[in-house]
């Protein structure tokens, strides 16, 4: 991981969804690299048989009992949509 | 005393007046609306409130409770229904919570007035608060200088007199980091302590929300108010929550406390390695024994966080898609254009850096090599401080490197931003508890002071210790009794 930094902003941003302008791919392409770099420390330590922490706290199997509880009202779910019209989020047209 | 000092009263002096009915909550309430009018120009703490809201809740509240007619500002990424929730980005420009967070519900179940909404960096990701969308906050000891972050809005708001304690959240300092420039007190509670329901989720493996006040009772009373278990958070922790101002006044003989040697490296200004070197020399006076201790993994810790954060926030921001709520972006070309300029117009520099690192970490090829090896290294952070709590009841370091700084000093380069949580990052990972709470002043060249925050970080629900040994700290020293002036700091343009 350190050393080459194989990083394509420009592919990874299209993975997320997300439109970068020219400017920006090219300068997070610099900051990021850096920050890669840095982060190629990481590879200084031995982690054979160590496991993965995802929670530092782990909780397991939560279970809750499976009622009806009161919930949002169609016009309460659509209170903050950009676009809405007879109970429904608007959207553009996907498929033909 | 007149109306116009109320806002400088810790919480529990102002209950006292609360309870004896000297003054009403909406006279605290209106003397609080008169002060952030008077400063907040200056200071810029908050996004938007409600006064009329909170009148008519000031004016129905139960004084007897716990927090009866206590104003508390929230940090704006927590749900207040009805209220505005931006998360500092303009993708949520407009949003109104249609709920309440538990952690605001519970505020008010104890008599709290939720009110006011502070500014932050974008979706929580920053050090300074200079990632917000819609505008700075200064530091209110020096307007030239950033509060810290990313619960800046909410420390200054607190140092200012501007708020009587609030809301932040902490996913790697954000709540002790600005505590400390700022000069108040602000805790992280122990990873699940806290519930996260109707918080905007960052980092969810990290994220807590915790109080900021100016003095440790202060936050003590108002984790005794969110603190507990909420089936509405799978992550949070069903176990019994002590009164946590019970046992403050204890004394600290034979309390056990660890200086990590790691954490007094390179790169800590003289004046913060003085100011916490009197600090542990101070706790040695009142009967604490101080040993030093090992972190051994001390320097991977931000690499970790900024792998395991941004991949954990590239996952939770998908769903900013402005289909359901925000932003919107206009006239699309097709939907991945819908998509992709949405969020391209939505988001800030520093969110959108961190959605691509954290894909990039996450994306095939590079899963194992980055994502799966912080976790790993994650848990020889979190047996560092296992090993470090066999020996000690709590660590001491700083809470920062160094005191605030300039307002766009780090801007340019996110790798020395990332560097400011050097000392905070750990705690998150680990998942433990901590406190900031002042224990000096920094000189700096126009002759101001700035403050200078001590750090004690405490084992897994151990919050009751760490405010027990800060307490002892802060009642026999007289830091936290200073306030910034702000009469000889005018308006600074832009």
């Amino acid at each position: 991981m350190a050393g080459e930094i194989d990083l394509d902003v420009g592919y990874v941003a299209r993975l997320a969804r997300l439109n970068l302008s020219g400017e920006e791919t090219q300068l997070f392409q610099k900051q990021l690299s850096d920050v890669l770099h840095y982060a190629g420390k990481l590879k200084e330590i031995d982690v054979s048989g160590i496991e993965p922490t995802a929670h530092a706290v782990a909780v397991f199997n939560v279970f809750r009992e499976d009622e009806p509880r009161p919930c949002f009202t169609a016009e309460e779910a659509l209170a903050n949509a950009p676009r809405k019209a007879n109970n429904l989020f608007i959207v553009p047209k996907v498929v033909e | 005393m007149t109306t116009a000092d109320l806002p400088r009263l810790t919480i529990s002096e102002l209950r006292s007046l609360l309870r004896r009915r000297e003054i009403s909550p909406r006279q605290a309430l209106e003397a609080l609306d008169h002060r952030i009018e008077a400063v907040d120009g200056r200071i810029g703490a908050y996004l938007s409130r409600d006064l009329k809201a909170a009148l008519n809740e000031a004016d129905e509240v139960d004084v007897s409770l716990p927090l009866g007619g206590v104003p508390i500002a929230i940090k704006d990424i927590i749900n207040v229904k009805d209220q505005p929730c931006t998360c500092g980005s303009k993708i949520l420009r407009g949003y109104r919570a249609p709920y309440d967070a538990t952690a605001v519900k519970r505020l008010r179940a104890a008599g709290a007035i939720p009110f006011g909404k502070t500014n932050l960096d974008e979706f929580a990701m920053g050090s300074s608060t200079e990632n917000s969308s819609a505008q700075l906050t200064r530091n209110p000891w020096d307007l030239s200088r950033v509060p810290g972050g990313s619960s800046g809005g909410s420390a200054a708001a607190v140092a200012a007199g501007e708020a009587f304690g609030a809301l932040g959240t902490d996913t790697g300092g954000s709540i002790r980091q600005p505590a400390a420039l700022s000069g108040v007190v602000g805790v992280k509670p122990t990873y699940g302590r806290v519930s996260r329901f109707g918080l905007t989720a960052f980092a969810s493996s990290l994220d807590q929300v915790g109080p900021l006040g100016r003095t440790v009772s202060d936050a003590a009373l108002m984790m005794n108010a969110i603190a507990g278990h909420d089936p509405c958070d799978a992550t949070c922790l069903n176990q019994p929550v002590p009164d946590y101002t019970a046992n403050l006044d204890r004394d600290l003989r034979g309390v056990r406390l660890g200086l990590p040697r790691e954490y007094m490296v390179e790169g800590v200004d003289a004046a913060v390695k003085d100011a916490v070197d009197a600090a542990v020399k101070h706790f040695g006076s009142l009967g604490a024994e101080v040993i030093e201790v090992s972190l051994p993994h001390t320097e991977y810790s931000i690499s970790v966080y900024y792998i395991l954060a941004t991949a954990e926030a590239s996952a939770n921001l998908a769903r900013f898609d402005g289909v359901r709520y925000g932003y919107r972006a206009e006239n699309p070309s097709d939907l991945l254009q819908f998509y992709g300029r949405t969020r391209e117009e939505g988001f800030g520099p520093e969110v959108k850096r961190r959605i691509i690192l954290g894909t990039y970490v996450l994306s095939s090829g590079y899963y194992d090599a980055y994502y799966l090896r912080a976790q790993k290294v994650r848990e020889l952070i979190r047996r560092d401080f296992a090993a470090a709590f066999e020996k000690v009841d709590a660590l001491v370091s700083p809470t920062s490197p160094t005191a605030a700084f300039k307002i766009g000093e780090k801007t340019a380069d996110p790798l020395q931003m990332y560097l400011a949580d050097i000392f905070t990052n750990a705690a998150n990972l680990a998942g433990i508890c901590g406190i900031s709470l002042p224990c000096g002043f920094a000189m700096v060249e126009n002759g101001r002071r700035l403050p200078i925050g001590l750090q004690l970080l405490g084992k897994a629900l151990d919050e009751a210790r760490i405010f027990q040994i800060a307490h002892a700290f802060e009642q026999t020293t007289e830091w936290h009794k200073s306030s910034p002036s702000l009469d000889d700091q005018p308006l600074i343009a832009g």
